[in-house]
């Protein structure tokens, strides 16, 4: 029996002794670990680690999450000893889950850099995450195919370009005159499909729904800040639904896939379609210009590339811009040691700061940032980023803010998904895809 | 005490007892102990009771609809299967020309990752109902046969080989015995293979049952769900519930826990209920 326990205790001891030494010999002093959220910018981040290593001696891990994975991600690697010192969270919302991981940054360079400081989330006296990047998502047009379709001697449009389109009623002539004479104008139908297969349904069930429901709560919300009102809103009405459907039904109306067929594309296909010239607009924002332009033998000029507000024909929207707004903040973990969260706010300090790090967030990320460390000069060269940058120097128009980032949840957007597909092929009535949204946002909240 | 391989028991079992411990018996404990409780992430918990299972069911119908669709699709393809699987079998094991290359053919779809299959076969199934301005998406209906031919093409392989070990296994003096008692096709086939490959029945319906239940992979990538959670399984559902709803971590642990008693209570029954039914030569 002694024997017995002798070789049980001499075993464990083993054990032991590999798995202490093996972790002796890992240990190091500060480390910055990015959990980065845009796969599109992977490569440009590994780049940019490489460089900050070389320039500082600081070594940047970066891992990339796969898209659409990211929480599921951070929630098993934020878990881990070895876990990321910069993550980001996607707003309120986000911030709400991840509120215990957050520290405060109200005293760092970064939060010095942010030109409007109501962007940050912050909670009481404290400062948790700050937005890096400001996108913007509109009506995105192909003027070569707009300018021939205002060239016709027979159009129904009394308009005579594309940006004279101030309201729906123009917007739904011209489309509706431009899918009569398709032919002519050689495209397959006026809008890119409307994307519904699952996951690639956040144009219409997250970006398209943000203007119904930012004018509702436009008109309820108690405080100043729309997406604040949103946060506090335990019910919605979805007032604006008969606008919502009736510019989902432009769309899919005079799109270039069968209304039966939507429920299996993807954002990837509709941009293709669009850059290929097989329809002449598309509900996107300025991060899909990397995908027009890596579609292989695309037709769209550069120069061709313009934006259009959403017009839905709700009251007060002349005037109306764009959405514009970020779902992109940089937060820092609590849990980390001192000496890693300080190497991590220099890095993303450098980032935003150095002439390195500018003109990779310039040139290579194609970020418009919210720092005042970039001047007017410093913005990226591509047509959909100086359309946004346009939009946001224009001040006799008013832009809409992102306020879906205080939609309740992942499940809310999912369920408004389902229900338009549900709609599109005919197995829902539209009153029922109201009915939904109102009855998932109350269930969500609660 | 004699015996050396005994004295050095521990030593020898301790490398596997470890890695048992470490992957499965400790996440299976924690993954019980969080259905209890509210967390982000696994090491933040806070203990809340029984709310989590209440909320499994009171919350939404999904998970209810969700075992529904799972149990038909079960049945479904548990039958359809094992029939195929056993015939095909039965076919492979005559003579028949060429029965090592078809026995191959067959048996590689097992060799693809579900979600391959799943992306490969929603291209199949929609090429196919394009034509008639359709996709998979439109309607629950497709969904639930393009997962059941799915499972079909994956496990009929597998689990023909299994048969086939058990019909090869059958001494053929027996056949022959109930040849020459005047014994047909069919009652040969009734009363002396299919009682002779029992075993192999037992096997193969266990592992049908268990995999038809715990599907996923396929599910995701063929359907993820759609049309409107309609085509969602349990193990979807678990996911989603964890994963896209914030403050719901711990209703999708309590899912989970229950469906892992559903799936044992099932699995059990039906060993119970085959084994007994196996005989001895």
């Amino acid at each position: 029996m002694k024997r017995k326990l002798l070789s049980l205790l001499t075993a464990i001891f083993c054990v032991i002794s590999c798995f202490s030494l093996a972790s002796c010999g890992e240990k190091e002093k500060s480390q910055v670990y990015f959990l980065n959220f845009k796969p599109e910018s992977a490569s440009v981040y590994e780049k940019l680690a490489k460089e900050y290593e070389e320039e500082t001696g600081i070594k940047v891990k970066v891992v990339t999450a796969a898209a659409n994975n990211y929480e599921q991600t951070l929630k098993s690697e934020i878990a881990k000893n070895d876990a990321p010192t910069i993550f980001q969270v996607n707003g309120p919302i986000g911030y709400n889950s991840w509120k215990n991981y957050c520290l405060d940054i109200k005293d760092s360079r970064l939060y010095s850099f942010l030109s409007d400081k109501d962007l940050a989330i912050t909670e009481g006296d404290g400062v948790y995450a700050i937005p890096y990047v400001v996108e913007g998502y509109g009506i995105i047009y192909n003027d070569a195919i707009m300018k021939k379709y205002f060239a016709l001697p027979d159009k129904k449009s009394n308009l005579t370009d594309a940006k004279e389109i101030d309201s729906f009623e123009s917007l739904k002539t011209v489309v509706e005159d431009m899918t009569a004479k398709k032919e002519q104008l050689g495209i397959k139908g006026v809008f890119a499909s409307t994307s519904l297969s699952s996951g690639e349904d956040w144009r219409w069930q997250t970006h398209l729904l943000n203007v119904p429901l930012y004018y509702e709560i436009l008109e309820k919300g108690k405080k100043p800040d729309a997406t604040l009102s949103l946060l506090d809103a335990n019910e919605i009405e979805f007032k604006y639904a008969d606008k919502f459907s009736g510019i989902f039904d432009l769309y899919t109306n005079n799109s270039t896939t069968a209304k039966t067929l939507l429920g299996s594309k993807s954002v990837a296909d509709s941009m293709a379609e669009f850059a290929l010239g097989e329809a002449a607009m598309v509900q996107n924002g300025n991060w899909a210009w990397s995908q027009i332009a890596g579609v292989k033998g695309n037709t769209v000029k550069e120069s061709d590339i313009k934006m259009l507000p959403i017009y839905m024909g709700i009251e007060g929207e002349k005037g109306q811009g764009i959405c514009i707004g970020t779902e992109n903040y940089f937060a820092i973990n609590k849990n980390a040691d001192e000496a890693s969260q300080k190497a991590s706010l220099d890095f993303l300090e450098w980032l935003f700061s150095s002439k390195t790090g500018k003109k990779y967030v310039t040139e290579y990320l194609g970020f418009i940032t919210p720092f005042n460390t970039f001047t007017e000069s410093e913005l990226p060269n591509d047509p959909l980023a100086k359309e946004i940058a346009a939009y946001m120097n224009n001040d006799s128009i008013k832009n809409i803010p992102w306020a879906f980032s205080a939609f309740p949840s992942e499940n809310f957007k999912k369920d408004v998904g389902s229900a338009l597909l549900d709609y599109v092929q005919g197995a829902k009535k539209w009153d029922e895809v109201k009915k939904t949204v109102s009855d998932s946002w109350k269930r969500e909240r609660g | 005490m004699r015996n050396p391989a005994k004295r050095y028991f521990f030593i020898f079992v301790l490398p596997t007892l470890l890695a048992f411990l470490i992957a499965f018996v400790i996440p299976f404990i924690l993954g019980f102990f969080l259905s209890f409780t509210e967390f982000t992430t696994v090491n933040d918990a806070t203990f809340v009771g029984f709310s989590n299972y209440i909320k499994a069911f009171s919350d939404d119908n999904s998970f209810l609809n969700a075992l529904w669709f799972t149990v038909s699709f079960a049945i479904t393809s548990v039958i359809s299967i094992n029939v195929i699987a056993f015939l095909l079998a039965l076919m492979l094991t005559r003579t028949v020309p060429a029965t090592k290359f078809f026995r191959t053919i067959f048996f590689m779809p097992n060799l693809i990752g579900g979600i391959v299959l799943g992306y490969i076969w929603q291209v199949i199934i929609n090429g196919v109902l394009y034509r008639f301005n359709y996709s998979i998406t439109s309607s629950a209906t497709f969904g639930f046969w393009g997962l059941v031919i799915l499972m079909n093409w994956q496990m009929i392989g597998y689990m023909m080989i299994i048969y086939i070990a058990g019909i090869q296994n059958i001494p053929t003096d027996i056949i022959e015995a109930s040849k020459v008692d005047g014994a047909g096709t069919f009652t040969t086939l009734r009363k002396v293979i299919i009682p002779s490959v029992m075993p192999s029945i037992t096997i193969c319906l266990f592992l049908t049952i268990t995999n038809s239940f715990k599907l996923f992979d396929s599910n995701l990538s063929l359907t993820a769900g759609a049309p409107g959670n309609k085509t969602q399984m349990v193990a979807l559902d678990i996911y989603n519930t964890f994963y896209s709803r914030t403050g719901f971590e711990g209703v999708g642990q309590a899912k989970a826990v229950i469906f892992f008693i559903i799936v044992a209570i099932i699995a059990l029954a039906q060993l119970k209920f085959t084994r007994g039914r196996e005989v001895e030569h």
